[in-house]
């Protein structure tokens, strides 16, 4: 049994320590916005928050998230960053196919909660690990700009 | 027929055609409809909830709009295109539809330019514009001879607004669904007037998509996230060799772990069963199997190559020819030759391949996001043995299609999986399974001839040599032995040539299967096409924009994109070096999916033969534009397809294996390395062209020729050779 914050509900999961948290999510808890892409911590996908900063939830087993508090994608909107990014991401109109687009929401709202004015090479540097297939970065770009300049 | 066939898929914009699909398809969407109205009345009484005046409509009294989507959602748009399309004949605004998926049903749904429910060949818009529009106007020609009855007034002094029939003298309003009472016995007229294009007002509009607002929140359900009670989780394993077998298995080690349930053995691959999909993997890395490899444990690319190129030197069918090529080549003045090679691609969606399925004693369920949901109910019924109206297929929303879903090796293998499971399995594909055992965009090599007289082309002689995807996937495609999606783009090539010879040589590749790939045939033909073409015109001394335009005259629209696309993106002028490398802008046009596109590419080549692509410059005219911002995006988002097949794209067999596995050996573009990117759209009035492939088409030979602008260099294969551009490795050109 390992006890798991999510989303600021506590959750007493019935599985291994090694488990990563992806599966733990997707699979036991049917929180199925995060997503898996590659299983190796190349795509950014499966990014989570833990405290706030951006983790690869597909290489992380449940053991080593401690007592730090984990946010999903179903839960960043209640955030002010992670509201701000969701609006901006429809405001610019960035999403495509959608399915990298939960780890890039998450991606860009540790972004913002780190550094509330980024500029391009902040934007690289958080965002090049998350893989677009249908390539939004243009408008991901712009998105977090945008974010960055509202108003909570 | 199959004239017909072909000309809808070449040409499916075209009036004839349009005329053809009213005709034959016309009909069943239109006539289908009276026997489904009376029986919904009869269910419900005298009264009927429901409205139901083609295949694409559903109203109730309630107000509810229901649209019907014929074409899936795998990131284009297309949901929102449909349904502004639909919206705008019916006269309602799009905050008050409901979007749902078509069922599998061809005789209802399917794609008038294939013939059968099928995603692709960017001909959504193109093949259902019509049909679609006419459905929107014939339940408003209803609703409001409904309204005019009511008010005994003449349908003519009747106009429609949002959703509400006004009669126009006194100014009287009714909401349609207080009119849907009304409906009985009115049927659409088979030609319902349609609005003038300057009177749309969804139409053109850069409207926010309908798929969107799920996707910010981790809502909306894609195959993969599909979860029923009881469900387990599944996946498998292919033989690692192309056509191999499972030989001995010992599953002692892995039915220990804990959450694994059981082991799936079949012939041609392996599955585990468990609680959780990381459970079913950690089974099957602890699974201990002996393959047999069979009869291609030796076949690898350089094989591949081998052979493509010893098939290429044989005469291939003509698939067009215009003048006396063979004489124009011989005589006509300064000859000049290039072959040009394209290597096998994986689709690599961001969602990887998956299937939930059921399967009961006389009856099978199958949840899955397909690009060819009938076909999916096919290959269901076909393992199982049920009659097609026993299994029900539920088509969900994909994280990426490209063409990978456009097959249903996916969807049979889940199937056999399930046969073997007591009840619902999703079966996920590991990203290493998804590239490795993928359907591959083929090799092609293109052999180009070309004699210039004067500065202007004379002859013309292109042979494409590679897989016929059509006469598997869609036989009536390939016709005495050409495949007419393989030579598409080569066969129309935009520039005016007096003397042309198009041939096709099919061969197929040892193995390796072959499938759709964004972009399909266009993408070979137009890569080597406008690479050819810009070393003509360093050939004829004249600059790439000029010697183009000079060939031009017959293709007006496509001569417009190319001066835009010059004039946006400052042709002419030099290109500060940002990063000290050697800098070039190359240019290529298209006319592809019936769309009208020039591009300028930008590039850096640094001394490592390393490129950066450092600003992209389109112009398109696709006609009619349904939704403008969408066509943006898909430029955007296509132009990065194609820069990173451009500059990474290749699988590689070996020991008839994939050596790439995942995302770290086979790459994908990032945001670091994303260029500035402008799109510009021509206004038009004419036909809607398609847009999803597009920009992949056009991403690499504008690339290509920047490079080429850059270093001299005249690339001949992509992906692009960081040796040969550091001068590490002498350029296989053969010229």
């Amino acid at each position: 049994m390992v006890a798991l914050t999510i989303n600021g509900q506590e959750s007493n999961v019935e599985a291994p320590e090694q488990m990563p948290l992806l599966w733990v999510l997707r699979d036991l808890l049917g929180l199925t916005g995060t997503k898996f892409g590659c299983g190796i911590g190349q795509c950014g996908a499966c990014t989570v928050h833990l405290d706030g900063n951006p983790v690869r939830s597909c290489l992380l087993p449940i053991g080593a998230v401690g007592d730090r508090a984990i946010t999903t994608v179903e839960g960043v909107g209640a955030t002010p960053s992670g509201a701000k990014i969701q609006k901006a991401w429809l405001d610019i109109e960035v999403i495509q196919c959608g399915y990298c687009q939960s780890g890039q929401i998450m991606s860009a709202t540790a972004l913002l909660n780190s550094t509330p004015q980024p500029t391009d090479a902040d934007i690289n540097a958080a965002m090049s690990g998350n893989i677009c297939r249908c390539g939004t970065y243009v408008r991901i770009r712009e998105a977090i700009k945008r974010a960055s300049r509202s108003q909570p | 027929m199959n004239a017909q066939v072909i000309d809808r898929l070449k040409n499916p914009a075209r009036r004839t055609a349009i005329k053809g699909v009213a005709a034959a398809g016309g009909v069943l969407l239109f006539g289908f409809h009276i026997p489904t109205m009376r029986a919904a009345q009869k269910a419900a009484g005298s009264a009927p909830l429901q409205f139901e005046p083609n295949a694409f409509i559903r109203m109730d009294q309630l107000g509810t709009v229901k649209l019907i989507m014929p074409q899936t959602e795998m990131g284009q748009g297309v949901y929102t295109s449909i349904a502004m399309i639909l919206a705008e004949e019916l006269d309602v605004s799009l905050d008050q539809v409901q979007l749902e998926a078509a069922p599998p049903n061809e005789k209802l749904y399917a794609n008038p330019v294939f013939g059968i429910q099928a995603t692709g060949n960017s001909n959504s818009i193109r093949a259902f514009w019509m049909p679609l529009r006419k459905a929107g106007a014939g339940a408003r020609a209803v609703l409001v001879e409904a309204a005019a009855k009511k008010w005994n007034v003449d349908p003519s002094v009747c106009q429609t607004d949002r959703g509400e029939v006004i009669h126009t003298p006194t100014g009287r309003r009714i909401a349609y669904r207080l009119l849907i009472g009304s409906t009985t016995g009115i049927a659409s007229p088979a030609e319902p007037p349609l609005k003038s294009i300057d009177a749309f007002k969804l139409i053109g509009q850069p409207l926010k998509r309908l798929d969107t607002p799920d996707k910010v929140n981790g809502k909306v359900v894609y195959g993969i996230d599909m979860m029923l009670p009881n469900m387990k989780f599944a996946t498998l394993a292919a033989c690692p060799v192309f056509g191999g077998r499972v030989g001995r298995v010992d599953d002692s080690a892995a039915l220990a772990l804990p959450g694994v349930h059981q082991i799936v053995v079949l012939e041609d691959f392996m599955a585990v069963v468990a609680d959780s999909m990381w459970s079913a993997t950690a089974g099957l890395n602890a699974l201990r199997i002996e393959w047999q490899a069979g009869p291609n444990a030796k076949v690898g690319t350089r094989e591949v190559w081998e052979q493509t190129r010893v098939a290429s030197e044989q005469d291939g069918v003509v698939a067009k020819a215009v003048g006396n090529a063979t004489q124009a080549l011989s005589q006509g003045g300064d000859r000049f030759d290039a072959d040009y090679e394209l290597p096998f691609l994986a689709h690599a969606t961001m969602e990887p391949l998956n299937c939930t399925v059921e399967v009961k004693q006389d009856s099978c369920e199958v949840w899955v996001g397909s690009q060819v949901i009938s076909r999916a109910q096919a290959v269901a019924a076909q393992v199982t043995g049920l009659p097609r109206e026993k299994v029900i297929a539920h088509n969900l929303l994909m994280g990426g299609g490209f063409g990978r879903r456009l097959e249903v090796d996916h969807i049979e293998k889940a199937v056999r999986i399930a046969q073997k499971v007591e009840g619902p399995v999703k079966v996920v594909w590991t990203r290493e399974e998804d590239i490795q055992h993928d359907v591959y965009r083929p090799v092609y090599l293109d052999k180009l001839s070309a004699s210039l007289k004067d500065g202007k082309i004379v002859g013309w002689r292109h042979r494409v040599t590679g897989s016929s995807i059509m006469a598997r996937w869609f036989p009536p495609g390939f016709q005495k032995g050409v495949d007419i999606d393989a030579v598409d783009s080569a066969v129309d090539v935009p520039y005016n040539i007096p003397n042309l010879r198009i041939e096709y040589v099919r061969h197929e590749p040892p193995a390796v299967p072959t499938g759709f790939w964004r972009g399909v045939g266009p993408n070979n033909n137009v890569f080597a096409v406008e690479s050819f073409v810009d070393e003509l015109a360093k050939k004829a001394g004249q600059d790439p924009v000029a010697f183009r335009r000079a060939h031009l005259d017959k293709t007006p629209r496509l001569k417009a994109a190319l001066d835009l696309a010059a004039s946006k993106s400052d042709w002419g002028t030099p290109i500060p070096a940002r990063h000290g490398g050697r800098t070039g802008r190359g240019i290529e046009v298209q006319g592809a999916f019936a769309s009208y596109i020039a591009t300028v590419a930008e590039v850096e080549v640094d001394k490592n033969g390393e490129v950066r692509v450092t600003r992209v410059v389109l112009a398109i005219d696709t006609g009619i534009v349904v939704n403008p911002d969408t066509v943006i995006a898909q430029m955007q988002g296509g132009l990065i397809f194609g820069i990173t097949a451009a500059l990474y794209g290749e699988i590689t067999v070996e020991n008839g294996r994939v050596q790439q596995s995942n995302f770290h050996d086979y790459r994908m573009l990032r945001m670091d390395q994303t260029p500035d990117i402008q799109i510009h759209i021509i206004k038009s009035a004419e036909a809607p062209g398609g847009i999803g492939e597009t920009g992949t088409t056009a991403a690499p030979p504008a690339l290509r020729n920047a490079i080429f602008a850059a270093t001299g260099i005249p690339l001949r294969r992509l992906p692009i050779d960081r040796d040969v551009l550091a001068g590490r490795k002498p350029n296989p050109a053969n010229t």
